[in-house]
């Protein structure tokens, strides 16, 4: 693959974890954009015999970054008008409706650094190491917050919201 | 003998294990051994159950968005952005001076002009790479204009360099050495003082044996531009030798003549010239030595 076309081959996937993370598309797409105008920025470290080598782990780190860092800029209330095409309407079954809906919800109310390592497994089917790799956290630490995350989104979706311990940082 | 055999002995699941199990990241054997030690144990059993229907329905809910169009704004991200710029340029007036002075054509040179035109950058997410049109085309101009001028190419000749650089230097508001290009075959004409998008811009005009001119172009507008306009928009093959790697360097060709720019600091530096793009690149490397070496 050429190497200008390497970024837009990242594009859908990068997407539909910024769709997880953010969720809602506006927020997903401002963040992928700012991850994109990022690698291309810092284009040196991966074209041609640049120090990246894992390329997915290194996007993934650098929207991760942009995300929890707040580096996204200021934001107001911008309605974007250039994507007018009307989105298709799949109008879903009622089951797959309600499930759809309560894992959203669910997945809102996760604290962002489960809610990251749960989508990163889940979504890109990333090794352990992988995930440690791209957060810049142990693996140790991976697992703990994978397994508070399925379960408190289990939790969440059995309509038993457990007491939470964890002290919420703002 | 015994009716209940005791179940058999393995190491005790740690919580990771359950979760790699879901994953598939044990190994066979010991997937297996969890699993058959699951039959005896419900409540992890159910969980592990449950954390595979997280997966699947997270799946289910977001990989739709894989095969969405993308729009447009993102599309136009994940490109590199190359000489849309000087398309922008063909449109206004600036572009009837330049033919007319120079014979620039309108047509050709311009690589990808479909999706030049579809990527061309507008609203606030490109307000940064239109600050690098508006130097980069202001360049072109400035090049376009004053190179072809026999009597008058310069304001100070380089006869006077000392009050070149003392005159620029002053109304710049900062050191404004030319570099001398005399090992890369350019001797410094001199240099003049031009209006640009704020301000004053320096430009330095030089020229090699056979009287083709090359203009060095000085602009201090561009501000923060240098952080976030790291578009290289061609191959590395293109890099001045000797060039910082973390510097962006942009190539820009229309017609003959070609333009080889890229941002340090509060200046934004632009070199044009009709000399090939092998050429244009050593002088830029030569040129962004000197600027470095003078720096530190």
């Amino acid at each position: 693959m050429h190497e200008d076309q390497i970024l837009l081959s990242w594009v859908p996937r990068l997407r539909r974890y910024a769709r997880a993370l953010a969720g809602n598309r506006d927020d997903a797409d401002d963040l992928v954009q700012d991850t994109l105008e990022r690698a291309w920025s810092k284009s040196a470290l991966w074209r041609g015999s640049g120090e990246v080598r894992d390329m997915r782990a290194w996007l993934f780190s650098v929207m991760h970054n942009l995300h929890v860092d707040g580096i996204r800029r200021p934001k107001l209330a911008t309605v974007l008008m250039e994507d007018d095409t009307p989105d298709v309407a799949v109008a879903p079954t009622q089951g797959e409706r309600l499930a759809v809906l309560d894992l959203q919800g669910a997945l809102d109310l996760l604290p962002v650094e489960q809610k990251e390592i749960v989508l990163l497994i889940a979504l890109e089917d990333m090794s352990y190491a992988d995930v440690a790799a791209t957060l810049g956290i142990p693996v140790g630490t991976v697992m703990s917050r994978l397994s508070r995350g399925r379960e408190r989104l289990r939790s969440l979706m059995e309509g038993r919201d457990e007491p939470v311990r964890l002290k919420v940082v703002k | 003998m015994t009716p209940n055999p005791p179940p058999p002995l393995f190491p005790p699941i740690t919580e990771a294990e359950l979760h790699a199990l879901v994953d598939r990241q044990l190994t066979p054997e010991r997937q297996r051994e969890i699993e058959a030690a699951l039959a005896s144990r419900p409540d992890e059993a159910l969980r592990v159950e449950s954390y595979r229907a997280q997966k699947r329905e997270l799946r289910a809910l977001f990989d739709p968005v894989l095969d969405e169009a993308l729009p447009q704004r993102v599309l136009r991200a994940a490109q590199p952005r190359t000489p849309w710029y000087l398309q922008r340029l063909a449109a206004g007036i600036a572009i009837a001076l330049v033919s007319g002075a120079t014979g620039w054509g309108l047509h050709g040179g311009v690589s990808n002009p479909a999706s030049s035109t579809a990527l061309a950058p507008q609203g606030p997410a490109s307000i940064t790479m239109a600050s690098a049109t508006g130097f980069a085309q202001r360049a072109a101009v400035a090049h376009a204009v004053y190179s072809p001028e026999q009597r008058r190419p310069v304001e100070v000749d380089a006869a006077h360099e000392d009050q070149l650089i003392a005159w620029l230097s002053k109304r710049m508001g900062a050191p404004m050495k030319p570099p001398h290009l005399q090992a890369v075959g350019y001797a410094l004409e001199g240099g003049r003082l031009l209006p640009g998008g704020q301000g004053p811009v320096a430009q330095f005009m030089y020229r090699d044996e056979s009287g083709s001119r090359l203009t060095l172009y000085v602009s201090n507008e561009i501000g923060e531009l240098g952080t976030s306009s790291g578009t290289k928009s061609d191959t590395s093959a293109s890099m001045p030798t000797g060039a910082n790697q973390n510097t962006a360097f942009r190539f820009a060709r229309e017609g003959k003549v070609n333009v080889f720019y890229w941002v340090e600091g509060p200046f934004g530096y632009a070199i044009s010239a009709d000399a090939d793009r092998a050429a244009l690149a050593r002088v830029s490397g030569e040129v962004y030595r000197q600027l470095n070496a003078t720096v530190r």
